[in-house]
């Protein structure tokens, strides 16, 4: 069953053309890495699937609503790339942070109740985290920043997990802790679209592969995509297929 | 009892006084308030160029017969609407579009004040602020507007929490940031317009900038911070009209000074590690 539909996307930056054409579909239980170079746009299509850039050509159909009228705010769960737009000595500890992600899909009174704080240590034990939920977010290491970003994006039970290059900047030791979490995760039933520059770890992790760059180049399962020669389209094809075997 | 207590009685026995101190401590919680949000979301100079912009509604207040005050807030709350679309439309840069809207409007304000110079003494009293002239009605208007500020911010607050974390993932949870934007520029500008008759146009935007900033360097949490802001505000307002009083300073400089103060006290305890090792310990 499809829970993400993606069907004829384009999207320019200005004059800018960032996508074109783009359609595939995620049915549930996957975990899709979306590789691609530099600048091809997989970070956009992330946003138009999440409806934090507005639609121009074609159509996004998430859990069965058009993204443009979409009202299941809490079953997505977003971690964004750390360093892009976020207040990284933003003064709040562990368990403010963790517990926005739930309030903010709930309606007024947007307050916590006994059973939302359960959900909150719940999340933060899911993550390892829970040790270090009175501590403020900016005395954490990057790896650490990332699993609470997680337990944020856990916390209102989420159907899909969005994640845009949570790895960068982090250790190799945490990035490999980082991606056995989300293998758990798609384990219990969540379903992960994962947006990458790791083309190595990644293959061992996730279920299907999207190769884009402007165009969708390829999508399926890593041993299909090991079948076919798209070297002249995306660089990394040998290192992904070498890392798998 | 004391000779200290029997003065401040005697200060707080005249009524200017008395409506100083109540305007300025509502002027300095919802400035308190607001402020956290600016200062974290990196909008801490927005305050000046609203200040700027409700310089035209004063000097149009004053040549049109009307109340300064009211011109003041409406200037700030279409001006401040105006530079968020002309961000959102126009796709100008934030402080492009604040220097453009500020710009004009304080243009009006300045021709508007050559042309009919009978009424400069009077600007000057809004630009270098006025506490002790302040008026019965600009006292309850003052109190009316930071307690609807306060009470806004109470019903939004996370919302208002998330997009200044991270506006992005609030949007993908369901928070309506345009709305929330306009909501929290328009806060604003009421609350410049307040804070005008404490510390004046020149100083508006300090009551929002310098609480925050100073309860940042205690290291605490969200919440906490927005707390100590708001203590620190309402401190430097008591502390500064009562030195101001004793020592005949002038309000506003003197208000804005004991925040200073304030800063440099908690920076310095800060660089020596006692904020620092009071959070280690609750984690």
């Amino acid at each position: 069953m499809s829970i993400i539909e993606v069907k004829g996307v384009s999207f320019k930056h200005g004059s800018t053309k960032v996508l074109e054409d783009v359609t595939f579909s995620v049915d549930k239980g996957d975990f899709v890495g979306l590789i691609g170079p530099n600048g091809s746009g997989k970070t956009t299509l992330l946003k138009l699937m999440l409806g934090i850039y507005p639609m121009q050509e074609g159509s996004i159909r998430i859990l069965g609503q058009d993204i443009r009228d979409f009202s299941k705010h809490s079953k997505l769960g977003y971690v964004p790339q750390k360093a892009a737009g976020m207040n990284t000595d933003f003064p709040a500890t562990v368990k403010e942070v963790v517990a926005m992600g739930l309030l903010s899909t709930k309606k007024h009174p947007k307050i916590i109740k006994k059973t939302d704080r359960r959900r909150i240590d719940s999340a933060l034990e899911k993550v390892s985290m829970q040790q270090f939920k009175e501590r403020r977010i900016d005395q954490l290491s990057g790896g650490q920043q990332q699993r609470v970003l997680i337990a944020k994006a856990l916390v209102s039970s989420p159907a899909i997990l969005f994640l845009d290059e949570p790895t960068t900047g982090i250790d190799q030791q945490s990035q490999e802790q980082f991606y056995d979490l989300l293998s758990k995760l798609n384990k219990s039933g969540i379903t992960i679209m994962l947006v990458t520059h790791d083309t190595g770890r990644i293959t061992r992790h996730v279920t299907k592969l999207a190769s884009l760059n402007m165009r969708l180049d390829f999508y399926g399962t890593h041993k299909e995509f090991c079948a076919l020669d798209k070297e002249h389209h995306f660089g990394h094809t040998h290192s992904l297929c070498l890392l798998r075997e | 009892m004391p000779a200290e207590g029997i003065k401040m009685l005697e200060m707080l026995s005249f009524g200017f006084m008395q409506k100083a101190f109540v305007t300025g401590i509502f002027a300095a919680i919802a400035c308190s308030l607001l402020g956290t949000f600016l200062v974290l979301r990196r909008y801490a100079l927005i305050g000046d160029g609203i200040a700027h912009i409700s310089f035209g509604g004063v000097a149009a207040g004053l040549l049109f017969g009307a109340a300064p005050f009211t011109g003041a807030l409406v200037f700030a709350i279409i001006g401040s609407i105006a530079i968020l679309r002309l961000k959102e439309k126009a796709y100008l840069y934030g402080d492009s579009a604040i220097g453009m809207v500020s710009h004009a409007s304080l243009g009006i304000g300045i021709f508007i004040a050559s042309i009919a110079q009978g009424f400069n003494v009077d600007i000057l009293s809004y630009l270098f602020g006025s506490i002790l002239a302040i008026k019965t009605s600009e006292m309850i208007l003052s109190i009316a507007l930071a307690t609807a500020i306060a009470l806004t911010i109470l019903v939004f607050y996370n919302d208002l929490f998330h997009m200044t974390y991270d506006e992005e993932s609030a949007r993908v949870s369901g928070v309506k940031v345009s709305v929330l934007n306009t909501l929290l520029i328009t806060l604003t500008a009421i609350t410049v317009v307040i804070s005008m008759r404490v510390v004046g146009l020149m100083l508006a935007s300090s009551l929002i900038v310098l609480p925050p900033v100073s309860a940042l360097q205690t290291n605490s949490g969200f919440k906490k911070t927005i707390g100590i802001t708001t203590l620190i505000a309402v401190i430097s307002v008591c502390v500064g009209l009562t030195v101001a009083y004793y020592f005949d300073f002038a309000p506003s400089g003197t208000i804005v000074l004991v925040n200073a103060c304030i800063f440099i006290m908690l920076f310095l305890m800060n660089k020596a590690g006692i904020f620092s090792r009071t959070s280690e310990q609750s984690a």
